[in-house]
């Protein structure tokens, strides 16, 4: 029995690169500083944050176990049950705030674009897995239609931003099996002449009001540019050495909204300035590396791919949100990663992680020919 | 052209993706040395630019709540107000030394260690910027010794706080509900921007349906505030405008005489105006006092309301599905007059039990030794079950049901109350979908009299009695009568909504069915006489007994061998005066024995008491009293 346990418990932990677990674990305690100031030293919510962290370690552990021939057999259900999940949203989903989104089981709410984030990109892994790489047209094709199918349904509910990080992570997996330089550059293109299309005929106003905001702020003093607006004051008075922990008066003042959500970023500009800033994406950067390796060291295909697409995701949410917080982006709702409140994104990401710490353990040693 | 690999290369493969990933970390750090770039311009290039707008950015829309609209009974009786409140707070932050302070504090006014222990806790889990508050209810006294010292208590506040008041605690309490502090699910119905200085809203009753009146619009001042977020200087400001009141059609007279009526039952009142379908009285007994909801309700009251096995805070008026019994039958009447099945001539031989044809099984009358060759009128004022059998059997259910739907029943009336129950005019289809077993002919029979799958909720009951009373004529039930958005204005009344008549092919078939019903009271013979001596009007009605237990074909009801639980319900309806009819009532009072015994003599006082003058209500009070004086002199 003992024997049994201790095996088990090598096992979990021979399976945890120690190098990324220090460096999230650095993140995460940084993260948690900032929350703490960015709630008001609010106890219960601490609390609750607490509560989400062992959770997400757990689930961190437990996917760090999981093979990944198996992800590789699992891809192709969960996508086809994440699509008719997301097909059944349109057909019943409620309409609260003309949005639908959730699908509702008895008392559960549940997001499937949510998990279309990590079904989207195993699906194109595993596709890519079983044909020769450098794909064919027709492999790049068929991957596409698999990426379309649920970012077209996402749009539908209406939700532009998820639908283009459920894209981008589909994108990424194409990228990494060796999407041609030159299709890629034509991708491009095409995607410079249809942002003004999408613009002018896909977007709600809503959407597009947001991406106006962007370029001019003040036209929208108390509507959507008030929080661009507020976040760049909280930012740039933070100077180079920050106000100190605690002691940001922007965000203290209730001047800044949700900034212990979306814009926990500028909390963080004004307390610990610019050199916070710089060790906060010196910790980003070196993940995302960490990341990078390890998928390049992943066992198979599918591996590799999954955990170069999960990596670049991960580098697109902190894109996505400091260029958000800092003014040269849209506002989306995308919360910072690892140190944004709440729980759905803290866990997904943290499984994220477990599946690459995973790839790097099972690896057979690259090079061999697996025929 | 890339050259193309026949056979899957692991090694080409694995360097296929060093070199993507090569380019992706290239691109990643380029993109985020964009951003760095940005915010090295924000926080260096910047700083001082920012630096001077942070300092200018000491501006705060204060949100100003409006005051919540009051809520009248129809003679501007006032049931529901809000009261003052003055409390002592502080934010955590601005209180330096805070357990000196409290020991201070404590000397100079009453605050007991409870106050302290509470305030310590709540300090600690609340953001450091809400306000906490350590005493309520500060007195005039209190509040001149605090501010006489308040330089020794710097931080601490003396606040002011508006709270939703109900002055006659538990009176109509199921009908107006309460107000209950804001959570997140509240908030996604409503609009957020004009609920955020508000602390409450309304969770139930007449001030959930009506929120969107009573709450008002909220207001704001636009404020200069200076380091520390303290308020400086007014730069511009909005004024709320508080929400309507509301004058309910409820006569808080009656209302409470119904309460007052039903205390030592479990059971349910409602009085409806026939000429325009407002509730003159909804009482639904026992009650609970709103007043403790207001400001979050402590575990252990909630908890005893809710296990209370008399259920207060149902309302029994609204979602009370009862089988009506006999009160059905003048409605039953009606249906079968129109259908032609009966006619007001026709007899049934009553001879104490109903059989189908071809069946053995025997659906007994009350009146076991029967009623003989019975026609309409004594059928009703008898309350004949055997007629009412043969009724509801010789229509079937599908004309039966349909037509006792025109009555309202098994339809919600649409009043403007939230949660209202439709309770059940059953069908065979419907019986089908929820139990999957045909209709027999046996459940039409018992429907007859208002029993098997057949309920009601009291509403319902006095509802389709008012339809009965008005000849076919339909108003929704409704319960606002007026609304009125400032003091200086006058009050706005609420047009009735007529719906659709109960058309019959003779209109003498009204007048039919109400001389029985008005013979239940009035007659020799009818069930209800001895609640309708001495009456100083003529009223119409209909006694109602309804089972909640089943009984075997052989046995008979023995009230003292059950369980208080298995009693059967005392109901009755019915309205007055005959012409012209003010009133139209349904009473129910649960496990209380047959309908003549408790419930019509409970109507008749209600009646008294809304129709009588005063004058007339003092000599009856005079006479009682004379009465008991009598008797006690007898018994000295």
């Amino acid at each position: 029995m003992n024997n049994n346990i201790g095996t088990i418990i090598y096992r979990w932990l021979i399976a945890i690169d120690l190098v990324l677990i220090v460096a999230l674990i650095l993140l995460i305690s940084l993260g948690t500083a900032i929350l703490f100031s960015a709630t008001g030293e609010n106890e219960a919510m601490m609390n609750t944050h607490t509560i989400h962290l062992i959770l997400a370690t757990l689930v961190m552990l437990i996917a760090s176990q999981i093979p990944s021939e198996m992800l590789n057999r699992w891809s192709i259900w969960i996508y086809l049950f994440g699509v008719i999940v997301l097909i059944l949203v349109l057909v019943q989903g409620t309409m609260g705030k003309g949005a639908q989104r959730w699908l509702e089981v008895g008392s559960l709410r549940f997001q499937p674009s949510e998990v279309m984030k990590l079904a989207v990109p195993m699906m194109v892994a595993s596709y890519f897995s079983k044909r020769n790489l450098p794909p064919s047209f027709k492999d790049v094709f068929i991957a596409s239609i698999l990426v379309l199918v649920p970012m077209l349904l996402i749009v539908k509910q209406p939700d532009l931003g998820t639908a283009l990080l459920v894209g981008t992570a589909g994108f990424f997996v194409i990228y990494f099996a060796g999407l041609p330089w030159k299709w890629l550059a034509a991708t491009a293109v095409s995607a410079m002449i249809a942002a003004p299309l999408i613009f002018y005929f896909g977007m709600h106003d809503y959407q597009r009001q947001r991406v106006l905001t962007l370029f001019n702020p003040d036209a929208d003093r108390l509507g959507s540019g008030y929080h661009i607006i507020q976040s760049t004051i909280a930012i740039g008075s933070g100077g180079v050495y920050g106000k100190g922990w605690l002691n940001g008066d922007q965000s203290r003042l209730d001047f800044l909204p949700e900034r212990h959500t979306d814009f926990i970023f500028a909390v963080f500009g004004e307390e610990f300035g610019l050199l916070g800033n710089i060790i906060l994406f010196g910790l980003y950067i070196f993940i995302i590396w960490r990341g990078l390796y390890l998928a390049s060291q992943g066992q198979d295909t599918f591996a590799r791919l999954l955990g170069g697409s999960l990596s670049l995701t991960f580098f697109i949410y902190l894109l996505v949100n400091t260029g958000m917080v800092s003014g040269v982006l849209p506002v989306v709702g995308v919360p910072l990663p690892l140190i944004s409140y709440g729980g759905t994104s803290l866990v997904t990401l943290m499984a994220a992680f477990g599946f690459l710490m995973g790839m790097k353990k099972r690896k057979k040693g690259y090079g061999q020919s697996s025929q | 052209m890339e050259k193309r690999v026949t056979i899957k290369s692991e090694r080409a493969e694995y360097r296929l993706f060093r070199s993507r990933a090569f380019v992706a970390a290239a691109l990643v750090f380029i993109a985020l040395a964009f951003i760095l770039l940005r915010l090295v311009f924000l926080q260096v290039t910047s700083f001082e630019h920012y630096t001077k707008l942070s300092k200018e950015n000491y501006q705060k829309r204060i949100p100003i709540p409006p005051v919540r609209g009051l809520i009248y009974d129809r003679n501007g009786a006032l049931l529901a107000d809000n009261h003052i409140e003055y409390v002592l707070d502080a934010k955590r932050d601005d209180v330096k030394d805070m357990d000196g302070m409290l020991k201070r504090l404590m000397q100079l006014l009453p605050i007991t260690p409870q106050d302290v222990a509470k305030f310590k806790q709540k300090l600690r889990v609340n953001s450091r910027f809400q306000a906490v508050v350590l005493r309520k209810n500060l007195t005039e006294e209190e509040i001149a010794a605090f501010s006489a010292n308040r330089l020794r208590f710097e931080g601490f506040n003396v606040s002011v706080r508006v709270q939703r008041n109900y002055p006659l605690g538990s009176v109509a309490s199921h009908l107006l509900g309460y107000v209950g502090r804001i959570d997140k699910k509240d908030l996604k119905n409503v609009n957020k921007e004009e609920y955020k200085g508000s602390t409450h809203i309304g969770k139930t009753g007449i001030e959930k349906y009506y929120e969107s009146r009573l709450h008002g619009k909220a207001g704001y001042e636009l404020m200069e505030v200076d380091a520390h977020g303290k308020p400086q200087l007014k730069l511009d400001d909005e004024a709320p405008i508080a929400g309507e009141d509301l004058y309910l059609s409820i006569d808080l007279e009656l209302q409470v005489k119904a309460e007052e009526l039903l205390r030592e039952y479990n059971g349910a009142i409602v009085a409806i105006d026939p000429q325009n379908g407002e509730v003159l009285a909804m009482a639904s007994m026992p009650a609970f006092d709103p007043n403790l909801f207001v400001n979050g309700i402590s575990y252990s009251n909630y908890n005893a309301l809710r296990d209370n096995p008399d259920r207060p805070l149902y309302n029994r008026a609204l979602q009370g599905s009862y089988p009506p019994g006999s009160t059905i039958k003048p409605m039953a009447a009606l249906s079968g007059l129109n259908a032609g099945v009966v006619t007001p001539s026709s007899t049934v031989n009553g001879k104490g039990f109903f059989q189908i044809p071809g069946n053995k099984h025997r659906f007994r009358c009350w009146k076991k030794v029967g009623h003989g060759h019975i026609s309409l009128n004594r059928a009703i004022y008898q309350s004949c079950d055997v007629y009412f059998y043969d009724l509801a059997f010789r229509m079937g259910i599908k004309r039966y049901s349909k037509a006792m739907n025109r009555f309202g029943f098994g339809l919600k009336t649409g009043i403007d109350l939230p949660s209202e129950r439709s309770a059940l005019m059953p069908t065979a289809e419907w019986k089908r979908k929820r139990y999957d077993k045909f209709w027999y002919p046996g459940d039409t029979v018992n429907t007859g009299i208002g029993q098997g799958f057949f309920t009601a909720t009291p509403l319902q009951l006095a509802y389709a009695t008012a339809t009965l009373a008005m000849h076919g004529r339909k108003f929704r039930p409704h319960i606002l009568r007026a609304t009125r958005i400032s003091r200086n204005l006058p009050e706005k009344l609420v047009t009735p909504e007529q719906l659709p008549s109960i058309g019959v092919t003779k209109l003498r078939y009204w007048d039919d069915v109400i001389r029985g019903m008005v013979n239940v009271v009035h007659g020799e013979h009818g069930t209800g006489r001895r609640s309708g001596a001495g009456a100083k009007y003529r009223f119409a009605g209909k006694t109602g007994t309804a089972q909640v237990f089943g009984i075997a074909q052989n046995k008979t009801y023995d009230a003292s061998k059950l369980r208080k639980k298995l009693h059967d319900h005392s109901l009755f309806v019915g309205f007055a005066p005959l012409k012209n009819p003010r009133i139209a009532i349904a009473v129910i009072a649960e496990n209380a024995g047959g309908g003549s015994k408790v419930a019509a003599p409970l109507a008749r006082e209600l009646l008294d008491t809304y129709l009588l003058t005063d004058k007339q209500k003092e000599e009856i009070r005079l006479k009682q009293e004379a009465k008991t004086q009598k008797k006690t002199v007898g018994e000295q």
